[in-house]
């Protein structure tokens, strides 16, 4: 949405094309935490010194050039979002209030209350993009293909979900901010439409991924009972704040027997949390659902409410009160490093063919800071929006209704075969779900990804049943999205095969430690029609 | 007790769910889905789907943390968000939203004018 508005900004004429509801789907409006950016308000600050932080996580990998640009325009997106209304919380003297996230050496992360600030944040965006007449928003169009045409994006090919038309777009440029692709993982804390679309269009469209084998996972999830109304990874303040105890399914605490290796770093302490969950779940040692529980019950009530007063209503209405019970919590796939290769204009190697937000790799490196994530969403958007609408201006179309041939017929096979047999789509990608978490999940080894890649193909073999029916049809939909998830998870799988080394979020038990020969990115391309690494 | 325990865990119920398009004659499909406690109306929409019948359609997008608003529908009458619904042990009807132009099964033309092709 800020890719769509500052495209507007210059003049150009912007469709803004969402496959479920524009503005309603994607990580943003999951995100319950806070936007990490050096304004100063809370102490001295400095964007340098936010890109210190930014480096340090990412374990010498990050795209120092993108994580600049990150740091840098982060308080210029801040304080234009506040113009535009975001409710950023508000301390003495209506100065924004920042809260010193893991990671960062400063109070560095804007946030809206109470754990309201991914809604907050897409709220603003949308009430901004329905001001700006150069932006026309359409929902419910899932894009299948960008066509490219003498090297440059021309437009793109997709789907009327709900009319079940195919349609054709000519464009001067095209930018692709749909996201991650937590949903390729079975337990993932995403929207659903998260399945690494933008990802799997990129690389058909000629473009590098890049970093694709960081994938990060995020320790405590919220697992049981069922939580209804809200982030499944809202456990992380609470613990910081009140210090929540891991205990086991015996109900005994389990961190000190994997505490060896804690080297007492933010990321390291995140990877191990996982780790000795997933070792103790392994050992029979697990909570009812599958994780450990996370205990709050020597907490005091009236502290609790203290700290997050509505929150605790909300937690009520589920039933859950945390000074009787404790919750269960597993690791879950969270956010992908990861992504589309651009330069400082957000442009792929494609011309014309841009990226922003979650979608974009690189900044991050093989960790990505707390807070850090709708930063990128705000700063790369505002970055892509900016370069391709200029570059639109002065130009036309170069849409060739040869060079989409392919994308349209792909779609209609797609689209206009039905059966009733087969294994319906939502099980195929479910069945994905199942290997990516177990093969290429928090921690892999070179057997595991080997076996993960003849599943990636076994499924892509298998018929995919696709009922009749137009308009709003659910099982095309899915077959859809599974070719993109099936394109995204091979890449990942890839990727994490070549990297022969444990760094940040990729942790190979098979090696352990970091390799300093590889201090370098993977990039991942196609080759033909096969999925290939190089470094 | 452990009689108890047993009928817990197994537990099931029943959905009456309204299919079909905007010109069909006005169909109910009943499915058993498998009940948990706490659980919620999507839950067992998303079940059916996987073990019963993925020509359902509805709308859902977060699933947990109703921040996108598009799974409103009918639950015995009242307009709900799917997601928040919890589904009660003795079973649910679901119809799509009454007054919406319907397009297919639980799914309605919730999108704004100006956000169409
Ligand atoms: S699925 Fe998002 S609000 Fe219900």
């Amino acid at each position: 949405m800020y890719a769509a508005i500052a495209a507007a900004r210059q003049d150009a004429s912007v469709l803004l094309l969402d496959k479920s509801l524009v503005g309603r789907g994607g990580a943003t409006i999951m995100a319950q935490m806070t936007v990490a950016a050096a304004i100063g308000h809370e102490e001295r600050d400095h964007w340098a010194d936010h890109l210190d932080d930014t480096l340090a996580a990412g374990r010498e990998l990050c795209d120092e050039k993108l994580a600049r640009l990150l740091c840098e325009n982060g308080p210029a997106r801040i304080f234009e979002m506040d113009r535009w209304g975001a409710h950023w919380a508000r301390g003495a003297g209506g100065r924004i209030r920042q809260v010193q996230a893991p990671g960062h050496g400063r109070a560095r992360c804007c946030y809206v209350d109470f754990l309201n600030t991914g809604p907050g944040v897409a709220g603003t965006l949308r009430r901004q993009v329905s001001t700006m007449s150069g932006v026309r928003r359409v929902s419910n169009v899932t894009v299948t293909d960008v066509v490219v045409h003498d090297g440059r994006a021309v437009g793109a090919v997709g789907l009327d979900v709900v009319t079940g038309d195919i349609v054709t777009l000519a464009a001067e440029a095209v930018i692709l901010a749909a996201g991650g692709l937590t949903k390729i993982f079975r337990r993932n804390s995403a929207s659903t439409n998260m399945g690494g679309e933008a990802y799997a269009l990129a690389l058909r469209a000629g473009a590098d991924l890049i970093d694709m084998e960081f994938v990060q996972f995020f320790p405590i999830a919220h697992l049981a009972p069922r939580l209804v109304g809200m982030d499944p990874i809202m456990w992380d303040p609470f613990r910081y704040k009140l210090g929540g105890r891991l205990l086991n399914g015996d109900f005994e605490e389990f961190m000190h027997r994997y505490g060896g290796q804690d080297s007492g770093k933010y990321t390291t302490v995140r990877d191990q949390a996982s780790y000795a969950i997933l070792k103790e779940v392994e050992s029979g040692r697990g909570s009812p659902h599958g994780g450990v529980y996370l205990d709050f019950r020597h907490v005091p009530d009236a502290t609790l409410r203290d700290a997050f007063g509505p929150v605790i209503d909300r937690l009520a209405t589920n039933g859950i009160d945390l000074t009787q019970t404790p919750v269960e919590v597993a690791p879950t796939a969270h956010y992908h490093m990861g992504g589309i290769r651009v330069d400082q204009r957000m442009e792929t190697r494609v011309a014309g063919l841009y990226a922003a937000g979650e979608a974009v790799g690189g900044a991050n490196g093989a960790n990505r800071l707390s807070g850090n994530a709708i930063t990128e969403a705000l700063v790369f958007g505002e970055c892509a929006g900016r370069a391709a609408g200029a570059a639109a201006a002065g130009t036309s179309s170069g849409w060739n209704d040869a060079a989409a041939e392919d994308a349209v017929a792909r779609l209609r096979c797609a689209a206009e075969t039905f059966s009733d047999d087969g294994v319906p789509a939502n099980v195929l990608q479910r069945r994905l779900q199942d290997l990516m978490w177990e093969d290429v999940g928090p921690f892999r080894t070179g057997d595991q990804l080997r076996r993960a890649l003849d599943g990636i193909g076994e499924i892509r073999e298998t018929p995919a049943t696709v009922h009749a029916g137009g308009g709003y049809n659910l099982d095309l939909q899915d077959r859809l999205e599974l070719h993109a998830m099936l394109a995204t998870a091979e890449a990942v799988t890839r990727a994490a095969l070549g990297r022969a080394e444990s760094r940040g979020a990729h942790q190979r038990l098979d090696f352990p430690e970091s390799d300093s020969g590889l201090v370098r990115n993977q990039v991942i391309e196609m080759k033909g029609e096969e999925v290939a690494a190089r470094w | 007790m452990s009689g108890t325990t047993a009928r817990t865990s197994h537990a099931t119920t029943e959905l009456r769910v309204r299919r079909g398009g905007s010109g069909d004659p006005e169909r109910y499909d009943m499915y058993r889905v498998p009940y948990e406690e706490g659980m919620s109306v999507l839950d067992a929409l998303v079940w059916v789907r996987a073990h019963v019948d993925s020509s359902l359609a509805f709308r859902y997008g977060c699933v947990n943390a109703n921040a996108c608003k598009t799974c409103m529908a009918l639950v015995d009458g009242q307009v709900a968000y799917l997601c928040t619904a919890r589904l009660a042990p003795e079973g649910a009807q679901v119809e799509p939203l009454p007054k919406r132009p319907l397009i297919r099964d639980l799914v309605t033309d919730t999108v704004p004018d100006d956000e169409k092709l």
